[in-house]
């Protein structure tokens, strides 16, 4: 598998287990109207991994089809970031978990949009839109989390201790994303995190919560190796598939 | 959260791509006004509804009440003149 093939396939990866996990909030939100909010963020990051997916199965070529890549790749294979794989927790860890993750992606599709794989820059420049948003609402409910009651800010403040060792791996450049970058089709990390970090501290400022030193232990989920929640969540979003294969709608 | 009953219910009016007016779509619970926006876009504008959103405090609206509704409307109802269906047109109008 090329580079180029594993990298859109990391985005794919991130994107379609966001998505399931969102979608465990379906009927448990706090509220009814979160409840849709939460969903609506989890149909975009699905639409996203559904191009995505079919984009990797077409750069490696060996005529996999988006679900043959969702339904039919074992958790070693999963390339996502290990940040999405983490469990809801309570509804402030999955804004904690959700705002780190929209701020890198915002950035990330602003610059894609501009690669030279332009099937990818389309999805990009679609997907920045979606990222936007998604930024403006987590960024929202995180303001209103940490700028809110006593208790509150001190439960937000424990998601973003909890989440922030897995913030490391966006940033941190392999072999598959220097290859990326010098062929034009993606991002400069270092440009990826200074904008991260400017939008971060923003909104982390406007929370009244202070920004966490450095992990100093970074997660490779990118590159297969996961976090002990993968498994599980791959189990539900595959089990259907495996049960019934080729079931369609 | 055993307190979300007193999140604050919001009118939410809709303007959609050809329409000139915002209409009342429906209502919601939101804790300030960025939510309102933020929970009617993705409550009501779903199926690409509208193009701009308005959101009113419910408690900010001032109603009629129900109960004057004879003193306030009953009036008006032997009133036939009022309605402009007693004027002869002109032929030469014609698109009236």
């Amino acid at each position: 598998m090329t580079p180029h093939c594993r990298y859109v396939l990391r985005l794919a990866d991130t994107n379609l287990v966001l998505a399931q996990r969102l979608g465990e909030w379906v009927g448990h939100a706090p509220a009814l109207e979160e409840d849709l909010g939460l969903a609506n963020v989890a149909l975009d990051l699905l639409g996203q991994a559904r191009l995505l997916l079919t984009h990797a199965g077409e750069l490696e070529g060996r005529g996999r089809s988006e679900d043959e890549l969702a339904y039919l790749r074992e958790e070693s294979e999963y390339l996502n970031l290990t940040l999405v794989e983490q469990p809801n927790g309570d509804f402030g860890d999955t804004i904690t978990r959700q705002f780190l993750l929209d701020a890198w992606q915002l950035g990330l599709y602003e610059s894609l949009s501009h690669s030279m794989d332009l099937k990818l820059a389309a999805i990009a420049a679609k997907g920045a839109r979606e990222a936007a948003y998604h930024l403006r609402y987590s960024s929202g409910w995180l303001i209103r989390l940490g700028d809110g009651t006593p208790e509150s800010h001190a439960r937000v403040e424990r998601s973003i201790a909890r989440l922030w060792p897995y913030i490391n791996e966006l940033f941190d450049a392999d072999e598959v994303e220097r290859a990326v970058l010098a062929a034009g089709i993606g991002p400069d990390p270092a440009t990826l995190e200074k904008n991260w970090s400017r939008r971060v501290d923003e909104v982390l400022a406007a929370a009244t919560l202070a920004r966490p030193a450095p992990a100093k232990f970074g997660w490779y989920g990118k590159q297969g190796r996961h976090s002990e929640h993968l498994g599980y969540l791959l189990a539900e979003l595959q089990s259907l598939h495996r049960a019934h294969p080729g079931a369609t709608w | 959260m055993n307190n979300r009953q007193e999140w604050p219910l919001y009118e939410i009016f809709i303007r959609a791509k050809s329409g000139l007016d915002h209409k009342h779509v429906g209502s919601l619970h939101a804790t300030d006004a960025r939510m309102a926006i933020e929970h009617a876009r993705d409550l009501y504008t779903r199926r690409q509804e509208g193009v701009s959103i308005w959101a009113v405090r419910s408690a900010d609206i001032v109603a009629s009440d129900p109960a004057e509704a004879d003193a306030l409307f009953e009036p008006a109802r032997d009133k036939v003149y009022r309605h402009p269906t007693f004027y002869d047109i002109p032929e030469e109008v014609k698109t009236l």
